[in-house]
This record gives C-alpha cells, sequence and structure tokens, in this order.
C-alpha cells in the first residue's frame, strides 16, 4: 500500500466528515509534553515520543489529535461544534514487531449539549462510511459502569479508589474483591495496621526516623488514619457486589442488555439515569438505520489505560483481530473540564485509519 | 574472530577475568595497565573487546560483539524485548544487585505497591503534582509499576546519587539497584515488602543478530566446550 493510496483514503474520509457539517481543523505536531503526560501519565512515555526543545522543553511529537482539539475548541470554539482532521500521529512502539510507529487519522469530534443524539451521529456516520467493509462492531458504555460505582454502598474513599482504577481493569478487579471481602486483607496489610494501631502517627513517624522529602508528616498521619477507617468499613454486601461483578461481565446485543440492565436497575438505582442515556443513545441510533437489536454491547468495552473515555465508547473492527481497530471513539466530558480550566462541553469523536481501509479495501 | 565484550575497568572485570579463568579461558589486559587492549588464550578465533558495562547491551543488540558481560538489569532496562535480541547464556555469580523500589523510612502508611498507589493518588491531590521516582532504570521500572497497577507518578532521571534525591526534594521516592540496603538506609529510606523489580547479577550473553556463520560458530563450539556450558542457541 503506497502513501499515495493511503493519503487518497484520507481525504476521502476527511471530505466526507466535512460533507457531514464538520469544520476543518489543524493541530502542531510538536506539542508541550506537560498537559500529556498530566493527563495520561507515565505510561505516555512508553507510547509517545518525547524530545527536548533548549527552549520550550519537553515536546511530544503528536500521539493523537483528541487534546489539541479540546484546548483549540475550548479556547474559541462555538457551541455546538463539529470538526474534522487529519494528519500524522506518531506512536513509539517498545516491542520488536510493534505496529505502525506513524501513520495517518482521520477524525470527527462533536461538542453538542445533546449526548445521546451526537453519540449516534459519531458513530452512525462512522458506521455508514466504512459499511463495505464488513467490519465487526464493538461498543460499550463506561458511564454506566461509573454510575455503578459511585451508587455502590461503601465509603467516598472506597469509590474513588475504584473510579480513579476503572481504565485498569486488573487493578480495578483486584481492589473491588478486596472491598467486597472476597480476597482476604493481605499479610502485608494485616501487619501494617497492627503497627499503626499501636500508637497515635505522628509517635510512629517520629519512631521511624528522620521524615525526608516533600511528603509531610500530616500527608502520612492522613493516610495512615484513613487506612485504619477503611480496616473497620464494613464489606460492600454480597448481593450489590454480586451486582457490580454482573454489570463488569455483561455482554450482550444492545436491545437485550438494555433489557438486563433495567432488570438491574431497581437494585442499583443509581445507574437508572445512565441506563436510560443508553437507552435514548439506542433509539437515536435506530433513527438513523442501525440495528440496535443485533448491535454488540460489552459493559467493559473500551477500559484500557491512556483512555479517557467516560460514556459511549466504539470500535469498528477487521476480521484479523491482529489488526488495530479500523476506527475507535467514545465520549470524554471530564476530559474537556480537565482541559478547560472549569469550563466544560459535552464531547464525543472518533477516529479512522486510513491505511487499513484503504488495505481492507483491496490495495494489498 | 568470535569477539567478546567485557567490562572494561573494577571488579566487574576482575571477577570475569577470574570467571573465565576457573574454567581453563585465561584473559588478560595487553599493553600498558590503562590501555583498553586485551587478549584472550585457551580457546583459539576468540577476541577480547573491552568496553563500559553500560554499553555491552547496546553491542550485543547490534551484533558488534557475538558474546558479552554485562549485568541483567542493564541488558532488561536497555533493550526492548531484550530475550529476543541476546540469549541468558550463564548467570556467573558475581555483581548480585536488587533494583529495587524505596521510599522513606518515616511514611509508616506505606509497605507496598498498593500503599505507594493509594499514596501516589493523595500526594498528587496535595501537593498538585504526580509523586516522583528518581531512576536511571526507566524501563524496567515503569512496566513494573504498569504491572502492578501504580498510577499518578512520574519517573525523574537521576544517573547517580539517587538515594540523596528525595532529601535534596528532587524526588519523593527511588527505583535503584542495592546490594547491602546499607546507603538506603544511611539516607533513611525503606524498601517496598513488594519492590523487588529484578534481581540482577553478571551474565554473559549471546547476540542474536551477531554473524555466527564460519569460524565464529566454530569458536562458539570450543568455547561452549571449554566452559561446560550447551551451545546456545543463537548460532543459526
Amino acid at each position: 500500500m503506497t502513501k499515495a493510496a493511503i493519503r487518497a483514503e484520507a481525504e476521502r474520509l476527511f471530505g466526507a466528515f466535512v460533507a457531514a457539517g464538520a469544520v476543518p481543523v489543524e493541530a502542531d505536531i510538536l506539542l508541550p509534553a506537560e498537559t500529556l503526560l498530566d493527563l495520561y501519565g507515565e505510561d505516555i512515555r512508553a507510547r509517545a515520543y518525547i524530545t527536548a526543545d533548549p527552549m520550550a522543553g519537553e515536546m511530544m511529537l503528536r500521539p493523537d489529535f483528541t487534546v489539541p482539539v479540546v484546548q483549540g475548541h475550548m479556547t474559541n470554539g462555538a457551541d455546538p461544534a463539529r470538526y474534522a482532521y487529519m494528519g500524522e500521529v506518531f506512536r513509539r512502539q517498545e516491542h520488536l514487531d510493534g505496529r505502525a510507529r506513524e501513520y495517518l487519522q482521520v477524525g470527527y469530534e462533536v461538542f453538542d449539549r445533546a449526548a445521546p443524539q451526537a453519540d449516534a451521529e459519531v458513530f452512525a456516520l462512522f458506521q455508514g462510511l466504512l459499511a463495505d467493509l464488513n467490519l465487526r462492531s464493538a461498543t460499550g458504555d463506561i458511564g454506566i459502569l461509573m454510575a455503578a460505582v459511585k451508587g455502590l454502598t461503601t465509603t467516598d474513599r472506597r469509590k474513588r479508589a475504584l473510579l480513579r482504577h476503572i481504565w485498569r481493569p486488573q487493578r480495578f478487579r483486584a481492589l473491588l474483591d478486596r472491598f467486597a471481602g472476597r480476597a482476604p486483607v493481605p499479610a502485608a496489610r494485616a501487619q501494617l495496621l497492627q503497627r499503626l494501631a499501636a500508637d497515635a502517627p505522628q509517635a510512629l513517624i517520629a519512631a521511624a526516623g528522620p521524615l525526608v522529602g516533600l511528603r509531610t508528616a500530616e500527608d502520612i498521619a492522613a493516610r495512615a488514619e484513613a487506612l485504619l477507617e477503611d480496616a473497620k468499613a464494613p464489606p460492600i454486601t454480597a448481593p450489590e457486589a454480586a451486582l457490580l461483578y454482573d454489570l463488569l461481565t455483561l455482554e450482550a446485543p444492545s436491545r437485550a442488555a438494555l433489557a438486563h440492565l433495567r432488570g438491574i436497575a431497581p437494585m442499583l438505582p443509581a445507574i437508572g439515569p445512565a441506563v436510560e442515556t443508553f437507552a435514548a443513545r439506542l433509539d437515536a441510533l435506530a433513527a438513523r438505520g442501525v440495528d440496535t437489536g443485533a448491535l454488540p454491547f460489552e459493559a467493559s468495552h473500551g477500559r484500557s489505560t491512556l483512555e479517557y473515555y467516560d460514556g459511549f465508547v466504539f470500535s469498528l473492527l477487521a476480521p484479523d483481530a491482529d489488526l488495530p481497530p479500523v476506527a475507535s471513539g467514545g465520549r470524554y466530558d471530564a476530559l474537556t473540564a480537565v482541559l478547560g480550566q472549569g469550563r466544560s462541553i459535552p464531547a464525543v469523536g472518533g477516529i479512522v485509519r486510513p491505511a487499513l481501509v484503504a488495505r481492507l479495501r483491496g490495495g494489498a | 574472530m568470535l569477539k567478546i565484550g567485557v567490562p572494561s575497568k573494577g571488579r566487574l572485570m576482575e571477577k570475569t577475568f577470574q570467571w573465565f579463568g576457573a574454567r581453563g579461558v585465561t584473559m588478560r589486559q595487553t599493553g600498558q595497565e590503562r590501555e583498553y587492549s586485551g587478549a584472550v588464550d585457551g580457546v583459539d578465533g576468540v577476541e577480547l573487546v573491552l568496553l563500559s558495562a553500560g554499553e555491552i547491551p547496546r553491542e550485543l543488540a547490534a551484533g558488534r560483539v557475538h558474546l558479552g558481560v554485562t549485568g541483567s538489569d542493564l541488558v532488561r532496562d536497555k533493550l526492548a524485548d531484550w530475550d529476543r535480541q541476546v540469549a541468558d547464556w550463564a548467570p556467573m555469580g558475581f555483581g548480585h544487585a536488587d533494583l529495587v523500589i524505596a521510599v522513606p523510612a518515616a511514611w509508616i502508611d506505606v509497605d507496598t505497591l498498593d500503599d505507594l498507589d493509594a499514596a501516589a493518588a493523595a500526594f498528587r491531590a496535595a501537593h498538585g503534582h504526580r509523586l516522583r521516582i528518581a531512576t536511571k532504570y526507566h524501563r524496567l521500572v515503569r512496566e513494573f509499576l504498569t504491572a502492578n497497577g501504580v498510577a499518578d507518578y512520574a519517573l525523574v532521571d537521576s544517573q547517580g546519587a539517587t538515594e540523596g534525591t528525595v532529601k535534596n526534594l528532587t524526588a519523593e521516592a527511588i527505583a535503584d539497584i542495592t546490594s547491602t540496603g546499607e546507603t538506603l538506609k544511611a539516607n533513611h529510606l525503606k524498601v517496598l515488602s513488594d519492590g523487588l523489580i529484578h534481581a540482577s547479577q553478571a551474565t554473559l550473553f549471546a547476540a542474536r543478530a551477531a554473524d555466527w556463520s564460519g569460524p565464529s560458530k566454530a569458536s562458539l563450539s570450543a568455547l561452549a566446550a571449554r566452559l561446560g556450558l550447551p551451545v546456545p542457541a543463537v548460532s543459526g
């Protein structure tokens, strides 16, 4: 597949996004690393190229368009707004037979307060543009999972810990097992609790030796007290935990998934609004001709590190499971709040990899 | 010629020479004491290349040396998919050092990675930046922390005197090698109970990318016989 053929495919997709009402936008290739590091954490260093500028400090070769497009919108965007972009992104590969280090992305982002309609607009547009490729759809909704966690009958601290790790399924599961009393208290933690219970935190800190570093005695005492408090908190009840485990593994066609979620909503009332958002999205998708009776839904879809999605998520996948998604996207309302310095706007969007489209369309 | 890269100075070089010497392969420096050239006696067709221990992983990956002696920590940190680039031929039983995560001893609330993660989240909320971990082993530390679900930290580079970074307020915790733990203790740090990232030792590695055709293959077989080791599966 030649670069020219891939670019032609990218331009076709870009043209379709513009025809759908998007304003074309550009973004810098060299981005200040600080914002991205702050947002994604240390993991991004393994996934992006970082270089040093003598004046501007650490810079990153654009790993995706979302951050610069959101920043541009938050500075001087209309409300509502639709944007299209096309350009290279750069992904560092830490393995010998890794994926492409640079490739074209074409994207479409919608900033619109009518959320279920905007979700449906983006998904239907992407699915329609790629309809001839016989891709498999995968969808999910991280908002339902977040609502379920927020609705648990447990301490705020435990809920915050679970929410913080919602994109790290293994860690999330380990925390949930512990909070639900399904996993025993690790020996190290039991010993730690015993030591902490022996004396006042300040005395223990003083006895442990001179305190070095920025983390203060107050920081340490606060967490020591939190640990003791947590040890006294009752486990998440078995029925409630069972609902959450059930939710984590829910996989069904969308309409069946909706019926199932409506079935458990009376027992987990906090998910009610998120479930009705899901219902409204399905209606909006159906109105755009998507077969929601067959559309696959997985409650845990899109839970991977470096993601910031907090609502609807989707991927369009090639039959060859070794290939990355041909298209993927989702809702990222919280990201706009982080980047908007106090302001936020509901946002949803996605990207297509034109190189894969060109390949599947019969290049080679 | 089969080229073997060996650390060019200090105890690592002496111990390496002793290890080979005990197996009937004599390595020695030639020329003046400080000159970086050497010779190998006991097996034909083997050339000694004296290199900085830190550069040996790179030379192995490029196939510019066939064999190399260096710390297993350096190979794992510097080479992506290290075991596909080099074969781990023989652990040599010296140069032991553990790469560990250490935090201030006064952190009475932190004993495990799980605690570190929770402390990092609270630290970030209270101080406005991620909890900094000073290290020179970026890949090893990052992969270890990611695998263990630790978030809200940032690695800061420290090429030496890493134990001092906490006191100097340039980091809140460290990831560094230690053999006895004395330096950590002297700097008021303690090792997390599950904070062992890698137990390193000097290791003889074979380069998969080196030219193993013809004479170097024969020399490898002869060397393996002399060392009493199976021939490593790198020579095609």
